[in-house]
This record gives C-alpha cells, sequence and structure tokens, in this order.
C-alpha cells in the first residue's frame, strides 16, 4: 500500500471535519478497504478511523425498533441482535470469525458490495439507514452496484430495523469467495411481506415484487413454487454460474427463506 | 499390539513442535545484513511486442539501486528444460528461449518485464509504477485447438507453428485399429482435465547472496530439490561452477510439485547480487503466485475404449492436447508424456494402448508437475470411460473393473512399464468392506426421501512412483539422472546426522527417516537427526517429488547403513577378539555369537573415533558413509477408491457423505503419516473434482486469479472424519527396494477425481437424468446446467 496518514476521532464532529481534508477517506472494519489498499488501487492521503466514535456502536432496541450503530461488528449483531433472530442469524453467516470481528454493518452498506448479505437485510426488513445528517429508506438507498445514496463525507451512524413477525435469511455461498452467489431475505411484517435478493443482479441488491405479491396473500414456500423465476437477463453471469442459474437460485433460495421464516 | 517405535510405529511428527510454535525457519525467515529487494513489474497483458522500456524516470526514484531488464540478461542462458521429448516423426521438440526478464515480446499474463533492486520493497514498488512500457497489443493464443489452426498468432515467432510436440506411445497404429474394428462396443469420451494451481501455504521466495571475497554465490529458495536448482542454475543460467554455488532451502511450506522448477526470480536474485554485490530478496505475494507459479494439468482428451462380446477390454486409444503454457517449465514436458502414457493401461490387461498427445503453446502461466503429475490426467480419463461402458453396456461397474484386473505379476503392459507386484482384487475386497455396499440402497433411499439424489463412484488407480530409473528415463529423454543420496555420519559418542538428498516441506522425512535408522540399529531414534535442504551440508540428491523420498533416498539411506553396521561389526569384533563372522547387532548391543561377550554401540562408536585400541592396519578410523541409490524400477502403489455423494437436485449442490481409500503402498513405515498424506491427497483430489479452476477469458487474462474466484477446498467441503476412511492394509511389498516400500504422497489426489465425479454421474442416472458427462469442477452450476440440458 501507498504511505498514508491515520486519524482516529472519538467523535462524529472530528470525524467529519477530517473527511473535509483534500484525499481523505473514512475507515471502519477495513475488510474491502484495507485489500484495496494492498493492492494499491486507492491512494488516500488520510485514513479516518471511526473505530473509536463511542455512538457507533451498540445494538438498542426500543419498542419494535432494533437500532445497530454504524461502527457495531458482525460478531456483535450476531451476539447482541436476539430480538431480531433472523438478522441476528445472518450476521453470524457473514465470511469467516476474523471477517466477523473487524468489519461493521455501517461498511457494509456504505460500501453495497453487489454479493454482501446485510443489504439484503436491510432492503428486506424496510430499514432506515441513518447518517450523520439525515434518514434515508432502504428503498431510496441502494442505488446499483457499489452505489448508495450516500453523499460525501456522509457517514453511516446506524440502522434502524423495524422487527417483523418472521424474518428468515437464505445464502446460497460462492464456492470460492462464500459471498452470497445469491441470498434471499424475506420479512413478514407490519406493512407486509419484504423478499430482498442480494448477489444475484447487474443492480445490486433487489426486491423480487412478484413473491412480495404472491406471499402477501399467502405466507408458505408453495406460494413461491407456483412463480416463474424472474428473468436471467439482467443477472450477473460469470464463473460461478449463468444469469438463469442465479434467477433460478433465487427462486429456491426465496421458497427455503420463508419455510425457515416459518420455522 | 502397535510398535511404539521403529518401522510401523507411529510417533507424532517431531518437526510439527517448531511449525506450530511458529519456530520454523522459512525462506522468507532469512535477512541478510544490507539487502535489497527486488519487485517484478509483470505484463498486464498475455501477449504483446515490447516496442519500448523507459527506466529514466524510476531510476531517479528514492532508494532505487539498479532496474534491470531483458537487455541485461542478453548472452545470458535462459531457464532450461529438463526433459527432451521425441516427436512422432522422430524430430526432437520444439524448444523455444525461455529470458528470465521478457525480451522482445511478453507472452503470458505476470510475465517479468523489468525488475526493480531497491533500500525497500515500498520503494522498489513507487519505482515500478514510474516506468514506461510501450507494449503493441498481439492476439492471445488461448484455446489449444485454435492454437494449432493456421491461422493463429506464433507465442514464439521464430517457431514455425505452436506445437511443442506430437508424441505417440504404446501399441502400434495397425494393432489398435484393428482391435477396434474387431470391438462388440466402443465407448467414446470427450474431457477436460481442469487447469489448477497448486497454491501451496507459503509463496515462493528468493534470497540471492553474494561474497566478492570468495566469489561464491548463495541462493536461499523455496525448492524441493536444492541440488536440481543448483546444477540447471549454476550450469545452464548463470555459468556458476558448483563448488562457488550454493543453494539452501530451508523449511519449506508445502510444494505439491510447483517448487521443483527452477523459476526466474531464483535466476535473477542471484544474478542480480552479484551485479550489485548485495543481498537480493524477492518474497511472491499470493498475487503474483496465481500468474508466475507453474500451474497443474490442463488437458483435453478424446478417449476410447474397445470391448469384446464378453466385455473384456480389447484396445484403449487416446487423444490429448496438452497445455503447456507460454514456456516449458523444467518437467512440463515429461508430464504428458512419460508421467501419463505409461499409466494408460491402469490396472487392467487391455492388450493394446496407443496415446497420442499434441503439446501445445499458448499465452498462458508455463504448466508443469503438479500432486500426481500425469498420473491423475491418465486416471481420470480411463477411469472416467470405464465407467461410461459400464452405464452402456449395463453392467455393474465394479465387477466390469474385476473382470479386466491385472492378476498376475510381474506384469508388462503395452505402454512399456513392468508392474512389479499389486493385488487388485484385495483392495478391491477391502475398499467395499469399508463402505458398507450392501446398505448402499437404504443409504440412497433415505436421501431420496430428503429430496436428494445418492451416488455411488468407483475407482481404481495405479501410479508409478519412485522416480526412477536413471538409464531408462535417460533414455526416454530426461536430461538428469534421477538417483538419491544419503550420507549417515555417527558421531563419537553415538548420535547419528543422516545428510538426506530428499527434501522435505511437509512430509515428515524429519520423523520418518530416524525411524528406519533406528530400526537398523536398534537404537533410540532420539539419538539421529535429518538434515537436508543445502547444497553444502549434503550429498548430491535430486530431491522430493513423485512420491520417491522413502523409495529412493531412504534405499540409499539404508545402504549407507549398512556399510555403516558393517564397519561397526569390524570394530565390534576387534574389541571383542572375535571373528567378525559371529558378530552380531540387536538392540543397539554387539555381541559374540553363543556366548555372553558384548560391546555397546556407543563402545564401538567411541572406538571409531578415539582409535587407541582398533584395527588400524585393516580399516580407517571415523564412522561415515555415503551410498547413492538408482531404483531398478519405478514402484507400482495401487488402490481402490470410493465415494457417495448427495446431490441437491434444485441446486446442483453436491456433497460427499463418505470417502474410502484402500492403498496398496507395500510397507508403512510411520501409519500415521501415510494417513495424513492420504487425507490430504484426497482433499486436493477433491478441490479438482469439484471446486478448482484456473480459468483464462479469450484474451488470455486470469479470471480465477485471486481466493475470491479460485476456489480451494476447506474442511467443510470434505467428509466427517468418520467418513474419510483410509486403509493400507494391503500391502504387496515392492520387490527391488530394501524397504519394499512404494510411495504415498501422490495416492490421493490420483486417485480421488473420478472417483467424485462418477459418483455424481451415477446420482444424477438414479434420479433419472441421462447425463453421460460433466467437466471438472463440477460446480453447482455445471450440475443444474447439464439437468437442463
Amino acid at each position: 500500500m501507498y504511505s498514508f496518514d491515520l486519524v482516529r476521532p472519538t467523535s462524529m464532529e472530528d470525524a467529519v471535519a477530517a473527511l473535509g481534508q483534500e484525499d481523505s477517506q473514512p475507515l471502519s472494519g477495513g475488510q474491502t478497504l484495507i485489500p484495496t489498499l494492498k493492492q494499491r488501487l486507492a491512494m488516500p492521503s488520510t485514513l479516518v478511523s471511526l473505530s473509536a466514535i463511542a455512538e457507533l456502536k451498540g445494538v438498542s432496541v426500543d419498542g419494535n425498533t432494533l437500532t445497530i450503530g454504524g461502527g457495531t461488528t458482525h460478531a456483535e449483531v450476531a451476539a447482541e441482535a436476539g430480538a431480531y433472530p433472523g438478522l441476528a442469524a445472518l450476521a453470524g453467516q457473514i465470511g469467516d470469525p476474523a471477517v466477523r470481528n473487524r468489519g461493521t454493518i455501517g461498511g457494509s452498506l456504505a460500501n453495497n458490495d453487489p454479493s454482501a448479505c446485510y443489504p439484503a437485510a436491510a432492503l428486506g426488513s424496510g430499514a432506515t439507514i441513518v447518517t450523520n445528517t439525515r434518514e434515508v429508506a432502504a428503498d431510496d438507498y441502494f442505488q446499483g452496484m457499489f452505489a448508495t445514496a450516500l453523499e460525501e463525507n456522509e457517514i453511516v451512524t446506524a440502522v434502524k430495523f423495524p422487527i417483523p413477525e418472521k424474518a428468515a435469511y437464505i445464502k446460497f455461498q460462492q464456492p470460492a469467495s462464500r459471498f452470497a452467489l445469491v441470498g434471499v431475505f424475506v420479512s413478514k411484517g407490519a406493512d407486509g411481506v419484504r423478499v430482498a435478493v442480494t448477489g444475484a443482479s447487474n443492480d445490486g441488491v433487489f426486491r423480487w415484487s412478484e413473491a412480495e405479491e404472491a406471499l402477501n396473500g399467502n405466507f408458505a414456500a408453495d406460494a413461491v413454487e407456483a412463480l416463474s423465476a424472474p428473468s436471467g437477463a439482467d443477472m450477473i453471469s460469470d464463473l460461478h454460474g449463468s444469469g438463469d442459474y442465479r434467477a433460478h437460485l433465487v427462486k429456491v433460495m426465496t421458497k427455503r427463506a420463508v419455510a425457515k421464516a416459518n420455522g | 499390539m502397535p510398535k511404539d517405535h521403529g518401522i510401523g510405529a507411529s510417533p507424532k511428527r517431531r518437526e510439527d513442535a517448531r511449525f506450530l510454535t511458529g519456530a520454523g525457519q522459512y525462506t522468507d525467515d532469512i535477512n541478510i545484513h544490507n539487502q535489497a529487494y527486488v519487485h517484478f513489474l509483470r505484463s498486464d497483458v498475455a501477449h504483446g511486442k515490447i516496442t519500448n522500456i523507459d527506466t529514466t524516470e524510476a531510476a531517479e526514484m528514492p532508494g532505487v539501486v539498479r532496474i534491470f531488464t531483458g537487455a541485461d540478461f542478453e548472452g545470458i542462458g535462459g531457464l532450461p528444460c529438463g526433459w527432451e521429448i521425441t516427436d512422432k516423426n522422430g524430430d526432437p521438440m520444439k524448444e523455444p528461449a525461455h529470458p528470465v526478464l521478457a525480451q522482445g515480446k511478453v507472452r503470458h499474463v505476470g510475465d517479468p518485464i523489468a525488475a526493480v533492486v531497491a533500500d525497500s520493497l515500498e520503494e522498489a514498488r513507487n519505482a515500478a509504477e514510474a516506468i514506461v512500457v510501450d507494449i503493441e497489443d498481439l492476439p492471445a493464443v488461448v484455446n489449444m485447438k485454435a492454437a494449432l489452426t493456421s491461422d493463429s498468432a506464433l507465442v514464439h515467432d521464430d517457431l514455425s507453428d505452436n506445437l511443442c510436440y506430437d508424441w505417440q506411445f504404446g501399441s502400434d497404429t495397425e494393432v489398435v485399429e484393428k482391435a477396434f474394428s474387431e470391438a462388440a462396443h466402443v465407448t467414446t469420451l470427450e474431457l477436460v482435465n481442469n487447469r489448477l494451481i497448486a497454491n501451496p501455504m507459503e509463496p515462493r521466495v528468493a534470497v540471492g547472496d553474494y561474497a566478492r571475497a570468495n566469489d561464491e554465490s548463495t541462493l536461499y529458495t523455496t525448492s524441493q530439490n536444492p541440488h536440481v536448482i543448483r546444477l540447471l542454475m549454476g550450469a545452464f543460467v548463470l555459468g556458476i561452477p558448483e563448488h562457488k554455488l550454493r543453494v539452501v532451502a530451508p523449511d519449506v511450506g508445502g510444494g505439491f510439485g510447483t517448487k521443483i522448477f527452477h523459476y526466474a526470480e531464483e535466476a535473477f536474485c542471484t544474478f542480480a547480487a552479484r551485479q550489485i554485490n548485495r543481498a537480493v530478496k524477492w518474497t511472491s505475494t499470493r498475487s503474483e503466485a496465481f500468474m508466475s507459479d507453474a500451474h497443474g494439468r490442463d488437458h483435453v482428451t478424446k478417449i476410447e475404449l474397445a470391448l469384446d462380446a464378453d466385455n473384456n477390454f480389447t484396445a484403449l486409444r487416446t487423444d490429448t492436447y496438452a497445455n503447456m503454457g507460454a514456456y516449458l517449465s523444467t518437467f512440463s514436458t515429461s508430464v504428458p508424456t512419460w508421467l501419463h502414457g505409461t499409466l494408460m493401461a491402469g490396472n487392467y490387461r487391455t492388450p493394446a494402448v496407443q496415446v497420442n498427445v499434441k503439446a501445445v503453446f499458448t499465452n498462458t502461466v508455463p504448466v508443469d508437475a503438479y500432486r500426481g503429475a500425469g498420473r491423475p490426467e491418465a486416471t481420470y480419463s480411463l477411469e472416467r470411460v470405464i465407467d461410461k461402458a459400464a452405464r452402456e453396456l449395463g453392467v455393474d461397474p465394479i465387477k466390469l473393473r474385476r473382470q479386466n484386473f491385472i492378476t498376475q505379476f510381474p506384469y508388462a503392459t503395452p505402454v512399456a512399464v513392468e508392474y512389479d507386484t499389486g493385488d487388485y482384487v484385495a483392495t478391491m475386497d477391502k475398499m467395499e468392506e469399508l463402505m458398507d455396499l450392501g446398505n448402499f440402497d437404504a443409504r440412497r433411499k433415505e436421501s431420496e426421501a430428503k429430496g436428494k439424489l445418492r451416488g455411488l463412484g468407483i475407482n481404481c488407480f495405479i501410479e508409478a512412483c519412485g522416480i526412477a530409473p536413471s538409464n531408462l528415463v535417460g533414455q526416454l529423454g530426461a536430461r538428469a539422472g534421477l538417483y538419491d543420496a544419503a550420507t549417515v555420519r555417527v558421531n563419537a559418542t553415538g548420535s547419528i546426522s543422516v545428510m538426506v538428498g530428499a527434501h522435505s516441506h511437509g512430509q515428515g522425512h524429519e520423523t520418518v527417516f530416524p525411524q528406519v535408522v533406528a530400526e537398523m540399529l536398534g537404537i533410540d531414534d532420539s539419538l539421529i537427526d535429518i538434515v537436508h535442504g543445502d547444497t553444502s551440508k549434503i550429498p548430491f540428491g535430486m530431491g522430493t517429488y513423485g512420491s520417491r523420498s522413502l523409495a529412493v533416498c531412504g534405499s540409499a539411506m539404508v545402504r549407507a547403513t549398512e556399510k555403516i553396521i558393517n564397519k561397526a561389526k569390524k570394530i565390534a569384533a576387534h574389541l571383542l577378539e572375535a571373528s567378525e563372522a559371529d558378530i552380531e547387532l540387536k538392540d543397539g548391543q554387539f555381541s559374540v555369537a553363543g556366548t555372553d561377550k558384548s560391546v555397546a554401540w556407543g563402545d564401538v562408536t567411541l572406538a571409531a573415533y578415539v582409535p587407541h585400541n582398533y584395527p588400524l592396519e585393516d580399516i580407517e578410523p571415523g564412522l561415515e558413509e555415503t551410498a547413492f541409490y538408482d531404483p531398478a524400477n519405478f514402484t507400482y502403489p495401487a488402490g481402490a477408491y470410493a465415494c457417495e455423494v448427495e446431490l441437491d437436485p434444485e441446486t446442483g449442490e453436491v456433497k460427499i457423505e463418505k470417502f474410502v481409500s484402500s492403498d496398496d503402498f507395500g510397507n508403512v513405515i510411520n501409519p500415521m503419516i501415510v494417513e495424513g498424506q492420504v487425507h490430504g491427497g484426497i482433499a486436493q483430489g477433491i478441490g479438482q473434482a469439484l471446486l478448482e479452476n484456473a480459468s483464462y477469458d479469450e484474451n488470455g487474462q486470469l479470471l480465477s486469479a485471486s481466493y475470491m474466484d479460485y476456489a480451494m477446498p476447506r474442511a467443510d467441503d470434505l467428509p466427517m472424519m468418520a467418513n474419510y476412511v483410509v486403509d493400507h492394509s494391503c500391502q504387496t511389498p515392492c520387490t527391488h527396494n530394501p524397504l519394499g516400500v512404494k510411495g504415498c504422497g501422490e495416492a490421493g489426489a490420483i486417485g480421488s477425481p473420478p472417483t467424485v465425479v462418477n459418483a455424481v454421474i451415477d446420482a444424477l442416472h438414479s434420479g433419472g437424468h441421462k447425463v453421460e458427462h460433466i467437466d471438472m469442477p463440477v460446480t453447482p452450476s455445471r450440475v443444474w446446467a447439464a439437468m437442463q440440458a
């Protein structure tokens, strides 16, 4: 990696100020950024570590809302988000123990890797992304592969999840990276059923509306079985599977997620 | 009761204490005072003409010591190929130059263009980014069949085409054609043996050092065979006489074949250290390893099997395209020929066997030996076509194999080799017992009740190990001998250092070799240490590959120890005032037969070095002996493997539920280590069958260039240990080496890929899917696609 300065502010104000400097970049768990730096594919002059900002950490429940600080690691979510078991289970399956103990929910959502797990949970739960300047609904937040509604120097400070009646995530792993080749998060909550798919689409995480419609009528695996798989034309096609295969898996994983949510 | 020491015992590996506590000394742990670091600027295109390299700005960057390009290596030898193959027309193979740094053209992604030597690695990398290289892109040659068409671009402009050789071997064409024309049934299969990347845990490292005072060069390197590197680099590349060149391969973190070869980075560091009079160090990144370590396999084969009306095999014919990559790596040319064609008879009595191999240059990383080297490719083709034949004929695949087994030994195959011993019926019987085949149908029903398909895969294999008789391989084109050597140095107080030519990089030699010497002398193995990996300390040995260490180097060690015993008996006879013929050695005591007179091992060794009372007129003082051992034949380990898979028809996912190997390795010195070797080999074979694939796009870009896309097997891809059964109880000892051992290092990687694929095809047929073949790796997406067809 190229050399850079590292600052580790303890407040959001200081972090935002540090990010105002030219060529500075925020560093959360570093699970994407550090490998990128090692490959010399990024050259920030200053890295602003968010790891010492206390207000970014922790899991709390208020009524029917689970709030997770942006700097909370996957391992902490897996251990502490018991109020939302489907979400805790998803966090516990991200990467491996090393990844789960460094990577953060804010970092994952800011990066919006098209194969990451958290985008499916946020979109599939109808979560709200809280930043240092505003709140953005998940439906408006994800804007394609590695693209989000975040502005320059905007930091994900927390994510608010409405706790649904039922939810589950099923991930079919890409054999090498073990990211989601296709991951499907389903939830059945006060505002109805949501089905969010990660790993599959060239446009990043998306909601499978036909399945949501069918499941709003009958929240059962059979309701999915009756559907045609979505079109493979817009799906990712690579070494690990064609677009048609991914489209097929969307249906299979949705069915399995519903069955799992129904316990 | 199992022995607790000596031959047949399973003491824990003594080397593991240092490996597991961070005390190993690997090449990257070696740091020489004032060393410089090199970073290689590598091609990011597969094929192109270098029109200009401008290092002016880079040379002024902080810390830069010197920048080298191909021009600095003009007049210096290229990297040699160690095996000449003769074309079927009698012509020698085409052997293009392999420069240390690219000259004129780049020929694969990763081909080194320039080398920046600097005070630190970061400075070297910074300066490399300032080098301006102009490359005129040329069409990339990637597909082997397209490479042989007349309108293909040429990988090497000085060659007439991209064909390295067209090799034919085995039975005469008329004999084979007659057998096929008379056959009652012919089964044909086209298949790909997928390209693999070995991925040892430790990437390659080289440190070149130079002592101006005595004009001596030292290369520390991650090698499986330091003497081979000294010979190739000293004699063929840099012109350094052997007495001025030392090669050290310290602890090496896995080789799997890919660390046999002499690489450009080794020659560069040795050369550059002499130029700048300073040590030069290179440590490969994992990304560099993907595009600079020799790859393995990469065959495209058509195989045909002829059978008579009674299902006896009557002829076998193969047509293979073997990828050489852009340059000929050290032993690349021998892999698809002598290490592959000679095994094509397998365990069967097929009277006519003919092997045809076209070796092809492409704009990809060079391909060379990888665990098994040629033998996995032979086994895969043969055992897949037999399985297909059984299905076409509606016969049990076990019965078809048993019916055609070789049962009389020695057995001379139509492909040149003579198997000395074996019992293929016994290994098959053992496999059937351990697999509990009688209850397979019940297990299949259980799987089906869960919506899954269960398949059973059977495979037999034979390999030629203990490489190799030098006179034979010399006739076949090898440019080296393949003996090995050991020196047994007994010290005055009775402890022993055994200097061996074999190199241990995970095999456990440091534990196993002392077990043998301890058994022969009847002393405690804690008195014995192995010394390996340093050409200044060990006799000239050819290293470790081809499951040869114990069969070849171990035999040299036995011979040297026998010489020690003979001399020690003379000394003991003198001390005991008895006739040498009456001296017996037992439990470390020399005694006079029929009497209670004896002297201990330590008394004899002390007398050898303090020869006050000693037969000086008859024998020399001291107790140190060397033996070189050249094997009379290959060894022929063989086995029967089986596995059961459960296939999810909704996703195409395959899980291995149970794996059984029944191997005949001849005598076994340390069963625990043998079992570990087989477990590891099977894991690699399962990796090839289900996961691993080095994939290039049409532009010659390596798509699977990191662990994000190259899938290595992990623990949860393998069966649980209770269902991962490795058995070596069937033992027909090798007849021509003193330990009766055959070698176990490669068996698992050879025997397992067809076992797994056969099981997947069986599972699909049980679900009514008439899929005849799926190329490896059998990924979920490939299984699903085959089911849709």
